[in-house]
């Protein structure tokens, strides 16, 4: 047993994702392994660990309709990929960067993060702002917004995919320290005028406010409505205590990072 | 169960539980640079290199370095040395615990940033923490290090 009180049981390295499935569910006591470090802080017996290492799952690419992005890329990949800097004012490098260190970033995965569905998520915020899909390797592709609101299954997260478009978007979080959590984060995106508002950590997992991204959708937003808007986000979604911030604290700042998002996303060329 | 791997240029075979973490490995045979701050992933101070990219060692579990190669500060001695004497002619390096990491990382900067600016060194290190020095002195002697203006 190491130190952080995680012990594995017998690990599987499969070379398919057909062995990882069967592995995974063979055992009641079996989990995935993506990055671990959220797992490591944690105690805990896994009898089988299915380490998805070696199913080639660690890249993104430039497909025709899509940008896709394996379950093992890590976030520094996210953060320095190209493509992902070339397409939606990168939202999604610029929230990737905001994760711990750089040695941190270059573990922990994409797949992990969102299969996870932490509320904390930097990455989960604004892929819901982009209006991605994931897959299961049981489960199918579906909408990440969708998936978010399942209930917990065992699967596999194979690949997210995010259709290309010249949707714009900003991404805007609070934190205590730069190497924490953070107490709340928000993304919006814009394409052909509809607006989408996504809150994350309040604490629980991101969620659409659909009121909000609704009313910035009607018109051209200035100063007035994006206030109104935020307003609205901040009433529809419920908000948590946690030792980062109270429910109040969350509700108020939450109107200041949509409006700032609002307006990183109006000022974007 | 056994890995293979090579550590600061040199193929070996070591031993490991399944659960082990790569630094409890290295500290174990002999690569005694690795400490050991936090263990939570948020001190750097177990920062090695696999496969020419920083990881921390903390939260690595040592069956995926099985064909990997691991960079210590011991396999960049004569490199490391040269950026410690700027950070000791600044003032910047007082107890040393966190030096090897720090070291490890700025390295690592260096090889993958080809001109950074003094905000982008800042965000690299971001992971780094030193809690005796303070950062001025190391940016300090960083940037002299780097040759940024």
């Amino acid at each position: 047993m190491n130190k952080s009180g995680l012990t594995l049981g017998r690990v599987v390295q499969p070379d398919t994702i057909e062995e990882a499935y069967q592995a995974l569910t063979e055992h009641k006591d079996s989990a995935v392994l993506g990055g671990c470090a959220f797992l490591l802080l944690g105690s805990r017996k896994i009898g089988t660990a299915v380490d998805l290492s070696r199913l080639n799952l660690d890249y993104i690419k430039e497909q025709d309709e899509h940008i896709e992005i394996g379950a093992m890329a890590t976030f520094r990949d996210v953060e320095t990929s190209p493509v992902l800097q070339a397409y939606f004012s990168g939202v999604l490098p610029g929230a990737a960067g905001c994760v711990m260190g750089v040695q941190f970033r270059n573990i922990v995965t994409v797949g992990a993060t969102v299969y996870s569905k932490y509320g904390f998520s930097d990455l989960i915020t604004p892929l819901m702002a982009l209006d991605a899909e994931v897959e299961l390797f049981k489960g199918g592709r579906m909408p990440l917004a969708g998936f978010m609101e399942q209930p917990a299954a065992r699967d596999i997260l194979t690949r997210v995919f995010i259709k290309k478009s010249p949707m714009k978007a900003a991404y805007q979080n609070l934190r205590n320290s730069a190497t924490d959590y953070p107490i709340l984060n928000v993304a919006v995106s814009l394409l052909h005028n509809r607006w989408r508002v996504v809150v994350g950590a309040r604490p629980q997992r991101a969620q659409i406010a659909p009121l909000a991204s609704e009313a910035l959708s009607r018109g051209t937003p200035n100063l007035e409505s994006v206030d109104r808007a935020a307003g609205l986000a901040a009433e529809e979604l419920p908000f948590g205590n946690n030792n980062r911030g109270s429910a109040e604290y969350r509700k108020a700042m939450c109107k200041v990072l949509i409006k700032r998002a609002v307006t990183e996303v109006l000022e974007c060329k | 169960m056994q890995i293979e791997v090579t550590i600061n240029n040199k193929k070996t075979t070591l031993e490991i539980e399944k659960d082990e973490l790569l630094a409890d490995t290295l500290r174990a045979n002999g690569w005694l640079s690795i400490r050991k701050g936090c263990d939570s992933s948020s001190c750097g101070l177990c920062t090695v290199w696999m496969d020419g990219k920083p990881v921390l060692s903390c939260s690595v579990f040592s069956f995926r370095a099985h064909g990997k190669s691991i960079t210590t500060i011991e396999g960049v001695r004569g490199e490391a040395g040269e950026l410690a004497r700027f950070l000791a002619a600044e003032g910047a390096d007082q107890c040393g615990f966190c030096s090897p990491g720090l070291l490890m990382t700025v390295l690592a900067m260096k090889r993958e940033l080809p001109d950074p600016t003094e905000e982008t060194i800042k965000h690299y290190l971001t992971g780094n923490l030193c809690r005796c020095t303070g950062y001025i002195g190391q940016l300090r002697a960083i940037k002299k290090y780097l040759g940024v203006a």
